[in-house]
Parts: C-alpha cells; structure tokens; sequence
C-alpha cells in the first residue's frame, strides 16, 4: 500500500490517464523518441557508466591498460583461492569430453546439444541447476518471426541499440538462427503465447522497430530454463550435473589448451581436478557486484567469476567498461527494491510518468537510454517521488494496459508482477509501479567469435558472460536469444573440437603468472575470487566473528 | 493465508533521518532467536542475523523456489510455508529453510510420449494414488490450486494442467507434504512440456521464416548491412519505420 504522502502524486496519475489513453491508441509514438544527438547527451550526463570515477585502466591481464569499470577492475586484481603446487594434475579425479561451468541457460543448451551430437559433459554449477538469471527473464525471446519482421532488420535494432559497438558477426548469428531457437525449444516442450490460430503472439520491447517479443506469460525465463532442465535430467549417462560445485580455476595443458578445472564442493569444501578436451565457461554475469551501490535484479550467484577464471588464464576481455542498469526497477516496497520489473509492462503499453503524472519519455527508448532518462527526471528536473526509506523513483502506469487491453490482462498475462505487488497490497490493475534503474546485465564479457571460440584453444564461452554481441547496450529479449543461440553453438563447435583434440600434460602455471604480475604491478590486495556468494552480513556480526577467516567473501 | 498479508503501513513522511532506529521483532531462525527487522523478508531476516545462506537463495525474486520455508506463529498449531525471498517476518515466527527437497524425477523420451493420460501413467503413475485431500494446494506458496491440477492429470486433461501449474516454481513444498508421495512439481513440468509439443497449434509463419532462412533468402541483404560503416548504418538506423 502506497503512503499517504504520495496521494496527491497518483491522483495526478489518474487524472492524466484518459488522455493518455487516447493518445497510446494512436499510432504515433505517445512521446518524441530521441534522436542520436538527444541519446548522446542524456546518456553522458546522467548514465552511471559515464560518472567520472566509473571507470579506470585495468593494471595487469590480457587487457591490461584497458578501460575498465571500477569495480570490475578491482574484482580481477585479485588473488587465487588456491596454491597451484598443492594439486596433483596427472591423476584427475573425473575425465570428460566437455566440461561446462554454469548451470544456466546456456549451460543447459550446450549439454543437450553436446549429448545429441555424442559427447559426455559435466555441468559445474555453484548453486543449483537452473539457479541462473536465464530463470528470471519474465518478458520474452526477440525472433524475427513474424511476416512484417526480418532477421535483418532485427540485426539493424540489435546495432543501434548497441550504439554499432557490436560484433556484426556475432549479431547476424545471433538474429538468424531466432527463429529456429523458437521452433527447437517447442520441440521440447516449450509453452509460447499464441493466438487462435497459432500464431505466435509477439509484442514491442525497447528499441524494436517490430513486435517480436515471444512470451510465456511473464515467467518466460522460468517456463524456458525448466524445460531445458528436465530435458538434461533426462540424460543421466550423458550430462552429469554438479550443483554447489564450482569451477574456481581453469586448467590448461603445456601448450596453452584448455584442459578442464578445478572444481570445489562449497558444503565439504573439497577440491577436484577436473580433465576435459574442452571446456565452456557459461557463468553469467556480475550483478552482484552492486556497481555504484546499485540494487540489482541478478541471481544470487551473478558474481562474474567466469571473467575471472578466464582472465587468469589469459582469455580477452571486450567491452569492460560498459554497464547495463535496468529502465524498471522496483522502487516501492522497500522489501522488493531493484526487483525485475518486465520490460514487457512498457511493450504493453504501460508509460513511465513523474510525480505529476506526465509523460516525459518514450516509453521504449534502448535501456541506457531510457533509464538515463529516468534519472534526469529525478535527479536534475526533480520530478521524482521520494520513498520512505529515501529512494527516488518515477510512476511505471500500469492500470493504462487493462485500458488498452480489457480487464483482468494483467492478472492473466502478468501473473508473476501482478503477485510480486499484490503481497504488499498494491494491486498493479488499478494503481501504477514506482520504479528507478537497477543493476541488470554485464554487457561486455569474455571475447568470442561465432563459433563461441576465445583466443585460448578449446575454451568456450556463451551467453551473459560473452562480450561482442551486445555492444554496448543490450535490447530487451536478446538476452534470452544470446543463451539459447550460443549455449547451442558452443555446444557443437566444442563437441566437434573434442572429437581430435590431443591434450598434453595439465598445468596451474598461469595462476602462478598472475600472481606474479600481481606484485610486478604493485597491487596489494586481500580480495580472493571467484567471489562465489555475494556476503550481506552485517558489519557488526563481522566484528563479532573474531576467529573467522574470510576468503573472499566466504568464511 | 499468511502469504497474501500486506505489508505494514510505512511511516507517512520520507525519513529525512535514515539512521532513526528501526522497529525490531524477534524470529526463531531453526529455534534460536534473533532480533530482526519488523519489515524484513525471511531472506533478509536470515541474513541480519548473520548467516551466509548456500542453500536457500537463489533468484531472490520469487521465481526459482530456491528458498522454501516452512514456519509455525505463536499460539497457532498451522504450519505455514512460504518463500524467504518475498514473504515477510512476523513476531515470533519459528522458521526453518528447506535446504533440498527428494524428488521423484525418472528419465523419459518426450518423443515416444502420448499427450494423454498414458503418459502420467507411464512416467508417475503414483498421482493416481491422490487421496484429494488438498493439502498440496494448501502448502503453495504462490496459492496455485494444486490438487486440481493433479485432478486433471489423472483425467488426462494436458491443457488444464498446464494453465493451473503455470505460475509453479518447483519450490517441492507440495510434494513434502503430500501423504500419496506426488512429486506434484514435476507431474506440471511434464503436462507443460506435452502441451508445448504436441497439443499447441503450429505456427504456419514459424515454418514458412525457417524456409527462408534454411534457403539463405536473407544473405544478400545481411553482407550489405555487414559491408556498412558505422555512419551508414547509423543512417539507416534512424531511419528506418516503426510497426
């Protein structure tokens, strides 16, 4: 329930809401999009990644002298959690053909493909199969599907919401292979939005010049990664799933190859060497990092250590200094702060509103932009409503969509948002969100080509924890693409390189390197990754924990 | 049901002073008891108190069943259950976390499957051990009517149990309470996955874009966009109309 200071504020709301209806049953944009100069200036003044201390040079790595984001630069300065000398790497514990760290989306699809094309894999996953932000997408999957639609044209969206950052290659994999990334998961059981005549039901995100949103109500990700999960548990003798057991360093053999890891048991806190032919890093991103003190709307173990197993290891990095905050993060309650609010309430038709009920934006602007805006309008017009635990955050007009769309919409097509409110007494039917941008998605990453290949042979890499296909602002559900695309890719092309790969003997001596190049450089530092959980302990039970040893943040 | 409790009313004015002291209550996290938060989830409970969660977290948004929770309140024989992430403390409240819980998931062959009752038949043939005592819709978290749609199971109705199992999050607090031992979870993981292959009516459009693409009909268009110079495809960026 909204407090009663903020009274006046939503009556505003729905005085102005006739009129904007009237106006969003046009077909002319319901506020003036932006033009690349307008982009450009919203975004150097008020984007977080453009704040003068946001960024610095990373000191050692591949990348070194590279533009990174602060916090992304300190989590890779950092130490190994283990002393390479103390494993014995010619007796490994487990031997596989694949070894894949994530258990997410990608990770998901890589195994299937891996299995149907002959090859034995090992998912390494820190928390849970599934436990992953590919299970949080609620929105949708962007497939140029539709009859109006093309995949060039979805490749044309893709660049320019990228600001042309992108790598072309990757995108047109990335757009043409949409459509049959629909068709697969339905072959396996995937639940699409349809219309009678089965047709796909497809909607706008931010940034598309066509409707091509493909939606599972609004547990899309979740109606996806359940469906890929029970698949790979279907195949025990092929898939071995490791959950709370994450691959805390790469290995590589004499001459540089890829040769597996190190696998660590969280719970009995035991380490395994793991020999693979080839490997594929699909780890996600790095949400938790809190960058800039950001709420995020990340998984619990979004803490980038993919990155970080594949920068020690000497893996490229591109587009490390590029952040992408989500236009619609909860504002109110204070419980939910920086929870997911789909993109897809705006491709419905909801419209982003200041305290007097105004739009101030198009309602589809590329995330960077749209949420730059969003901060202008609470930071320099004051615009914003205020919270009570002193959070900003602008109106997302919700009860507009049951306007446009007939009664009871939301509660059917937004079963997950409508439920997310309803606990706290804020019925999204009849009265509209407070949202403020929150942390959402590394859009950089580990370099790849279009065969997932990295500059070390035999390591892979899809989804989130891939740079290049993004640019440097990533569209609504392409994400959900990225994963399902190239989890498929890396698990072919690395099923095809296992196949002749010869290995020779296993070695630890790049986490040796590093540590060399750590003090050559100068830097001290106490920080161990992969950071594996993020730590909410408060400060005062910290001090009170007086024999602990911190690793990282874990005891 | 005390999942569907709203929140307590926050203060009228923003709080100028934020380190004004907060409203504690007192939770017994597995029996102990910590002062917590009045206003904090049982995630963020946990947390307060001082616990680094492995088992228990996991989206923290209610959508992965990660952090299901059973609990006890004062003077109140019930046992309720709830997600840590989105439910809040109460006074009192006697909580533990479900670190895992035993599934029934045996392996199948979604191609040599029926959309029909012979599937359930094969692959859980213990939901027709269902003694329709509702206890599985009682103990959903996101207040599905579970028992119904195990109901529609043992009638073979694949569409209904899709649409009642929707919203289900695996968070397996049906399946612990269930006296016929239904893993309810995966019984609409499998009925989803029936519907989604065989009982949806195909995209016409889907196959025809397939075609196309299988024939390369967009090849010459993409090594044009792909020979562009950032300017040039900026141009045609901007330019380009909207549906």
């Amino acid at each position: 329930m909204y407090p009663e200071y903020m009274r006046p504020s939503l009556k505003k709301v729905a005085q102005t809401r006739k009129q904007r209806f009237e106006l969003a049953k046009t077909d002319k944009p319901v506020f003036p999009p932006m033009s690349a100069e307008e982009r450009e200036e919203v975004l150097s003044k008020f984007h977080p990644d453009y704040k003068p201390d946001s960024k610095r040079k990373i000191k050692i790595g591949v990348n070194k002298g590279n533009i990174f984001t602060t916090e992304v630069a300190e989590m890779l300065e950092s130490r190994s959690r283990i002393k390479p000398d103390i494993f014995d790497l010619s007796k490994p514990d487990l031997e596989t053909d694949i070894l894949i760290i994530g258990g997410g989306g990608a990770g998901c699809a890589a195994a299937l493909i891996a299995a149907e094309k002959g090859s034995k894999s090992i998912i390494s996953t820190k928390l849970r199969l599934g436990d992953a932000n590919s299970m949080m997408s609620q929105g949708g999957m962007q497939a140029a599907v539709s009859a109006l639609d093309s995949p060039t044209l979805h490749f044309l969206d893709a660049m320019g919401g990228g600001h042309f950052d992108n790598k072309p290659e990757l995108v047109r994999a990335l757009t043409e292979n949409g459509p049959d990334v629909v068709k697969w998961l339905e072959e396996l059981g995937m639940v699409w939005d349809k219309n009678e005549d089965g047709s796909l039901v497809v909607r706008h995100g931010g940034g598309t010049s066509r409707k091509r949103m493909h939606s599972s109500r609004d547990y899309t990700g979740a109606i996806i990664m359940r469906t890929l999960m029970d698949e790979v548990r279907n195949h025990p003798e092929k898939i071995d799933v490791q959950e709370f057991m994450p691959t805390i360093e790469l290995i590589l053999d004499k001459s540089g190859k890829c040769a597996g890891g190190i696998l660590y048991n969280l719970e009995t806190e035991e380490y395994f060497v793991v020999k693979a032919k080839a490997t594929i890093i699909t780890t996600g991103g790095y949400g938790r990092l809190h960058i800039r003190g950001f709420d995020t709307t990340n998984h619990y173990g979004a803490t980038g250590d993919g990155l970080v197993i594949a920068y020690r290891a000497g893996a490229k990095l591109l587009y490390m200094d590029s952040v992408q905050y989500h236009p619609t993060g909860a504002a109110f309650p204070e419980q939910i702060g920086g929870f997911l609010i789909t993109e897809a309430i705006r491709g419905a038709g909801g419209q982003p509103l200041n305290k007097f009920g105004e739009l101030f934006v198009f309602p589809r602007e590329p995330r960077d932009v749209e949420s730059s805006a969003f901060i202008r309008e609470c930071e320099e017009r004051g615009n914003g409503i205020e919270t009570p635990s002193g959070r900003l955050g602008v109106w997302l007009d919700s009860p507009l969509i049951e306007m446009l769309h007939g009664e009871g919409y939301l509660d059917k097509q937004f079963p997950a948002m409508h439920r997310q409110f309803i606990r706290y007494g804020i019925d999204i039917a009849t009265e509209p969100m407070l949202v403020f941008p929150s942390l959402h998605y590394q859009n950089g990453g580990i370099e790849i080509n279009a065969k997932c290949e990295t500059n070390i042979p035999g390591l892979y890499v899809a989804g989130e924890a891939t740079g290049g296909v993004h640019g440097r602002n990533r569209l609504m559900g392409n994400s959900v693409l990225d994963y399902n695309v190239y989890g498929r890719l890396s698990g072919k092309y690395a099923t095809n390189y296992a196949k002749s790969v010869k290995l020779g003997a296993l070695s630890l001596q790049h986490i040796q390197t590093y540590e060399d190049e750590l003090k050559k450089a100068n830097i001290k530092t106490k920080l161990i990754t992969p950071i594996l959980l993020p730590s909410y302990t408060p400060e005062d039970v910290r001090k009170r924990q007086l024999t602990a040893q911190y690793e990282g943040t874990l005891r | 049901m005390p999942t569907k409790q709203t929140a307590k009313k926050k203060s009228e004015k923003p709080k100028k002073n934020k380190s004004a002291p907060k409203e504690m209550i007192t939770v017994l996290i597995m029996g102990k008891a910590y002062k917590v938060p009045a206003d904090a989830t049982i995630m963020g409970a946990i947390e307060y108190a001082g616990y680094q969660i492995k088992r228990g977290a996991g989206c923290r948004e209610g959508f992965c069943g990660a952090c299901a929770t059973a609990y006890r309140l004062p003077h109140d024989y019930k046992i309720y259950t709830g997600l840590a992430c989105t439910t809040l403390v109460q006074d009192g409240m006697w909580l533990a976390q479900l670190p895992a819980i035993p599934a029934e998931k045996p392996t199948y062959d979604i191609n040599k499957l029926e959309p029909d009752v012979t599937a359930f038949q094969k692959i859980y043939p213990e939901i027709f051990r269902c003694v329709a005592c509702n206890t599985c819709s009682k103990a959903c978290p996101q207040d599905l009517e579970v028992m119904d749609y195990i109901q529609a199971a043992m009638r073979g109705n694949i569409e209904m149990v899709m649409d009642l199992s929707f919203d289900c999050l695996s968070c397996g607090m049906c399946a612990i309470r269930c006296p016929a031992e239904i893993t309810q979870f995966n019984v609409g993981i499998l009925a989803k996955r029936l519907y989604g292959k065989y009982l949806s009516k195909e995209s016409k459009q889907l196959k025809k874009r397939i075609k196309e693409v299988i024939e390369r009909k967009f090849d010459r268009e993409f090594k044009q966009l792909m020979k562009m110079t950032k300017d040039e495809l900026k141009k045609k960026y901007y330019e380009r109309d909207m549906e």
